[in-house]
């Protein structure tokens, strides 16, 4: 497994956050169980195994199994959280995903560990950058991408109340607390992080604080850029996509996955059949070199810096 | 009912169904029929002289429960569902029409009695196995019945699941395969072999019974039989024809998803009396 992500002053890894609230709401609903492959470390689910031996479904490496038997848990009438590393959880179980949870619509909440590139050093094969791509057309799984601690425990508390699906991307790598008054969790809707006229930043998950400093720094070059956090990918708040485009007439989007059929597409997508404007998408263009996280965000731009840059470049193709 | 009562009536679904579902597949010349009439008999046991359940509370949490994974045998399932009640029999001539409920394989939003949407293979254990973990959880007494066809168990996913009801001795849980040794293209031997079954699922730590897939009386003792007894999961393998029922049908790979014209309709129609 990878090193420990370098932990700054003042952020947090939303795998602690997961894990308390997920440990808190066991105790307040008996129907709650933990379902991993063999992922009791990396899912931070010691306390609960600790606490509720029973309600921890270890069914060692078999992912394929591991969706089935959640699937199986929500027929039973349990809200089972499978959590297991994203890359794992969506791609070796895929067509489990697909049939068992979102055509089935069974009640499983999954939870996709150590996302994007949190792996960094361990290379592609641990990376989950497709995981929004393959998930976006399945409809039925609202896929939500927490950008700090205090969203991932209201993403939680949301997903174990809501009937349906949910996939819950997490990442390791720790994040501050974005800074936003009076904060509302509302699933499916942007959430407006920093209000601006020439160009909107749509980001998601680790990217959302850069975007905020990106638009920090923009603004010192009398730049007024808006900020999103689209912590919903699926389904997508369409109508602030559509302001977006509208009142600003440029849009970047900036995600830890893939730029084909993320975020990135989904903005896309919309824009280009409603209200065309200049999308800039930033991720990662396929499989990337060896790298830590930190120096993989770097080399791709993902960075306040190349965020700036990028929506500047937005700016330039708007028409007239 | 006296156990001769329940065999005769089990065979009479059986017959009923089979009739059923060849005229389903005729009408709309698609369907699966010959794991159909391997899987008949079975279906038939489960529901008719097993299994406890309400059609009219089909999410009933203390039902039995029982999960077609080889999906494509829609005409023994929904078959099976409305014999036992969970919908009217005009709902099986929408059989594959356009918007119909009954869907070239179950979905379980469609169709009240459908435990899990199966169709791809290798998807029916693992929820089985949930659901079962579920019951232990819960210390309830409903037990859970899962029919794989036998070249479905090539598939890896099973043996994952087998692996973990083995681990945790599932004892509510049941797999059937339906051993009719043929895929839809050649033999199971031939393609990847199974052989030794019996032998890789005690080495997976469950307990194996083989039985005749069409002799009702056998299937109805070894199904029928209550898992407390045991400290383990049961893997019945029933021996099954492909097509059976229907002379030139029988053991052909062709009718894994052959379909009958005018003339191969009647004929069957006369046989299966």
């Amino acid at each position: 497994m990878a090193a420990p992500a370098v932990k700054h002053e003042g952020t947090h890894d939303c795998r602690d956050a997961w894990a308390r609230t997920l440990e808190e709401l066991a105790a307040q609903d008996p129907r709650i169980v933990a379902v991993v492959n063999d992922s009791v470390g990396s899912s931070k689910l010691g306390g609960f195994q600790k606490k509720y031996p029973d309600r921890l479904v270890n069914v060692g490496i078999a992912e394929q199994n591991m969706v089935g038997v959640g699937a199986g848990l929500a027929n039973g009438g349990r809200i089972p959280f499978v959590s297991a590393a994203s890359c794992f959880l969506t791609g070796r179980a895929l067509e489990q995903l697909k049939a068992d949870i979102a055509y089935a619509k069974f009640n499983v909440k999954l939870i996709g560990q150590s996302s994007g590139v949190a792996y960094g050093e361990l290379g592609p094969t641990h990376h989950s950058i497709e995981d929004f791509a393959w998930l976006r057309p399945l409809g039925s799984i609202t896929v939500v991408v927490p950008a700090d601690s205090w969203e991932t425990v209201e993403a939680v508390k949301w997903a174990a109340v809501h009937d349906g699906p949910v996939y819950i991307r997490l990442s390791r790598m720790p994040v501050p607390d974005i800074a936003v008054p009076d904060r509302v969790f509302r699933p499916g809707k942007a959430e407006l992080v920093r209000e601006g006229s020439d160009v909107t930043i749509i980001a998601c998950g680790t990217m959302v604080h850069l975007a905020v400093a990106a638009a920090a720094e923009l603004e010192a070059g009398d730049i007024s850029a808006r900020v999103l956090n689209m912590a919903t990918i699926s389904p997508l708040d369409e109508s602030a996509v559509l302001a977006a485009a509208r009142e600003t007439g440029a849009i970047v989007t900036v995600e830890e996955a893939s730029i084909h059929g993320g975020l990135g597409g989904a903005v896309a997508e919309h824009t280009a059949g409603n209200l065309p404007v200049p999308v800039e998408r930033m991720g990662f263009p396929g499989f990337v070199p060896t790298g830590s996280v930190e120096w993989l965000f770097e080399h791709f731009g993902l960075t306040a810096a190349g965020i700036a840059r990028t929506a500047r470049k937005a700016i330039g193709r708007k028409r007239g | 009912m006296l156990k001769n009562d329940i065999v005769d009536t089990i065979r009479q679904k059986a017959l009923w169904m089979r009739r059923r579902a060849f005229t389903m597949v005729f009408d709309a010349q698609l369907g699966h029929p010959g794991g159909d009439f391997s899987a008949i008999d079975i279906i038939a046991t489960l529901y008719f002289g097993v299994m406890h359940y309400d059609p009219r509370k089909p999410d009933m949490p203390e039902r039995d429960r029982f999960i077609m994974s080889k999906g494509h045998a829609t005409g023994a399932l929904y078959t099976a569902l409305c014999a036992a009640g969970y919908y009217p029999e005009d709902w099986l001539a929408t059989y594959m029409q356009p918007n119909s409920k009954l869907n070239g394989h179950p979905n379980r939003n469609y169709l009240p009695g459908v435990e899990t949407n199966t169709g791809p293979l290798g998807h029916g254990m693992p929820v089985g196995v949930g659901i079962a973990i579920a019951g232990q959880l819960t210390n309830s007494d409903y037990r859970t019945f899962v029919l794989t066809g036998d070249g479905e168990l090539q598939e890896g996913s099973n043996w994952e699941a087998a692996m973990t009801a083995g681990h945790r001795k599932l004892c509510n849980f049941t797999l059937i395969v339906d051993r009719n040794r043929l895929q839809q293209g050649m033999g199971t031997e031939e393609t990847n072999g199974l052989d030794p079954l019996d032998d890789k699922f005690r080495a997976f730590g469950w307990d194996v019974k083989t039985v005749d897939g069409h002799d009702v009386q056998a299937l109805l003792d070894v199904l029928s039989t209550p898992p407390s007894g045991r400290s383990k999961p049961l893997c019945v393998i029933a021996n099954t024809v492909k097509g059976k029922g229907v002379s030139f049908m029988e053991n052909k790979a062709s009718w894994h998803h052959g379909v009958p014209n005018a003339d191969q309709f009647e004929t069957a129609m006369k046989e299966l009396v």
